[in-house]
């Protein structure tokens, strides 16, 4: 193993941290709205409606993800005519696979919020939508954040399939250093330290704000 | 006034409630008793449609919920709800407790809600708890609380379902004594209960619910001390 063969392209490789982080941020927050809209079709009282969210989260759940996206990158084009980049390519399967998965965390989230909750709004007067909005989100939040949080720890790590469709992440960039240099050993691993790092501190985030959560539980 | 005829509730194959008529007047306080599993509690939440009935109609104040189409939720505003395990809203303090409703639902102002729940704190007993949260209340606060909310609407009518149950004996009484002023008032309400005293001291008519049928009914000086129907005397034996 000799790591100063790679000195001169570590800067190359750590410019793979924005670029990872530009996928995971706009997917997350693509696929947190479409969770949000999801989950809201698994819940209102329409059989018709249930099924429509359940048949979405089942097909984005049940297939995976390199195939979601090596069909939106190169498949759907011949359907569409239009070419979009690795990037758009990327967001685009991420946003939508993680929708899925963010579904399911808040409609678990709101299903273990308490009965009463709903009755008494029901009892008040209360429309659906405000009920659903004042009354129980905020108290399903508490149950969704941990759950979210490891959501995004998942995609940061999964983000790294994105290099399949030639997104310049760490990944692809640890790749095509290997190849330059005929070196892979040192610079996956040093990919692999970078991914790392980044969950541990995402990792130990995610437990602060589960205990400043809990904390307030008690007020 | 409530209108209830032939009601009707079936949880699957269970029939849990068989047929009951009965007509609450304006002003009067109605005790609903039983053993348990009589159906008294899903009678009280058919009222105001928590329990969708099988068959039968109900009315309050002249509006059929039970109509096809009908709009519940405007129904719901006229008639408060206190529930055996509260339910007050947890991430909210007691103030936004008692004006949510008023100021999203009914749309009255602000100010005019601030005004309503420091009445009905004061009325409750609990004005210095105003920025408490319900976590911080006692049993016994927390469900006078949630009948100070459920007043915030001004309601003409108020059920309570079994409002004492949940709660430590020595706090029975502290919510129990608001029920009382309430009836003094002249609110109407229907109370589902174990209480017997308040039943008897309160309550201008007391039901006596069995396996889903309304078995007796009456003043209830005279249901509770001399019970004409043998399943009464024997529900009465053990609970008095």
């Amino acid at each position: 193993m000799d790591f100063s063969r790679i000195y001169d392209s570590i800067p190359y490789i750590l410019e793979g941290i924005p670029v990872m982080f530009q996928v995971v941020i706009v997917s997350a927050l693509i696929g947190i709205s479409l969770g949000i809209v999801v989950a809201t079709l698994k819940i209102v009282p329409n059989r018709l409606i249930n099924f429509i969210g359940h048949a979405y989260t089942a097909v984005f759940r049940g297939t995976p993800l390199i195939l979601q996206l090596a069909i939106i990158h190169f498949g759907l084009p011949q359907l569409t005519g239009y070419i979009t980049t690795p990037y758009q390519s990327a967001v685009i399967a991420f946003s939508l696979n993680s929708g899925a998965y963010i579904s399911e965390i808040i409609r678990a989230g709101i299903q273990a919020v308490d009965k009463g909750q709903w009755e008494a709004s029901d009892a008040l007067g209360v429309p659906y939508v405000k009920q659903l909005r004042s009354i129980i989100l905020p108290q399903a939040f508490k149950n969704i954040l941990p759950a979210l949080v490891n959501e995004m720890i998942t995609l940061t790590k999964e983000s790294a399939l994105v290099s399949t469709v030639g997104v310049l992440d760490i990944m692809r960039r640890a790749q095509i250093v290997g190849g330059q240099k005929a070196i892979y050993f040192e610079p996956l691993l040093f990919a692999g330290v970078i991914y790392f790092t980044i969950v541990m501190i995402l990792t130990y985030l995610g437990q602060r704000l589960e205990k400043r959560l809990r904390k307030s539980d008690g007020r | 006034m409530i209108e209830v005829k032939d009601l009707h509730k079936q949880f699957g194959d269970l029939e849990v409630l068989k047929g009951i008529t009965t007509t609450i007047e304006r002003g009067e306080v109605v005790a609903v008793i039983g053993p348990s599993g009589s159906g008294k509690s899903t009678f009280l939440r058919c009222l105001n449609m928590l329990e969708i009935p099988t068959s039968g109609t109900v009315s309050v104040d002249g509006f059929e919920l039970t109509k096809k189409g009908a709009n519940v939720a405007k129904a719901r505003q006229n008639i408060g709800m206190v529930f055996q395990q509260f339910n007050l809203f947890p991430h909210m303090s007691v103030l936004d407790n008692l004006t949510y409703a008023p100021i999203n639902v009914l749309k009255v102002s602000k100010t005019e809600a601030l005004e309503r729940a420091k009445k009905l704190l004061e009325r409750v007993g609990l004005s210095e708890k105003i920025d408490a949260y319900p976590s911080q209340l006692s049993g016994g606060q927390k469900q006078r609380v949630a009948i100070a909310r459920a007043l915030a609407m001004e309601p003409n009518v108020m059920l309570f379902d079994e409002p004492t149950s949940a709660l430590d004996p020595e706090m029975v009484n502290e919510v129990l004594d608001v029920m009382k002023g309430l009836a003094e008032t002249g609110m109407t309400m229907v109370v589902v209960t174990h209480e017997m005293g308040f039943a008897r001291e309160v309550a201008d008519r007391v039901l006596f619910l069995d396996e889903g049928i309304l078995m007796e009914e009456g003043k209830p000086a005279d249901l509770l001390l001399n019970p004409q129907t043998d399943r009464a005397k024997r529900f009465l034996e053990k609970v008095l």
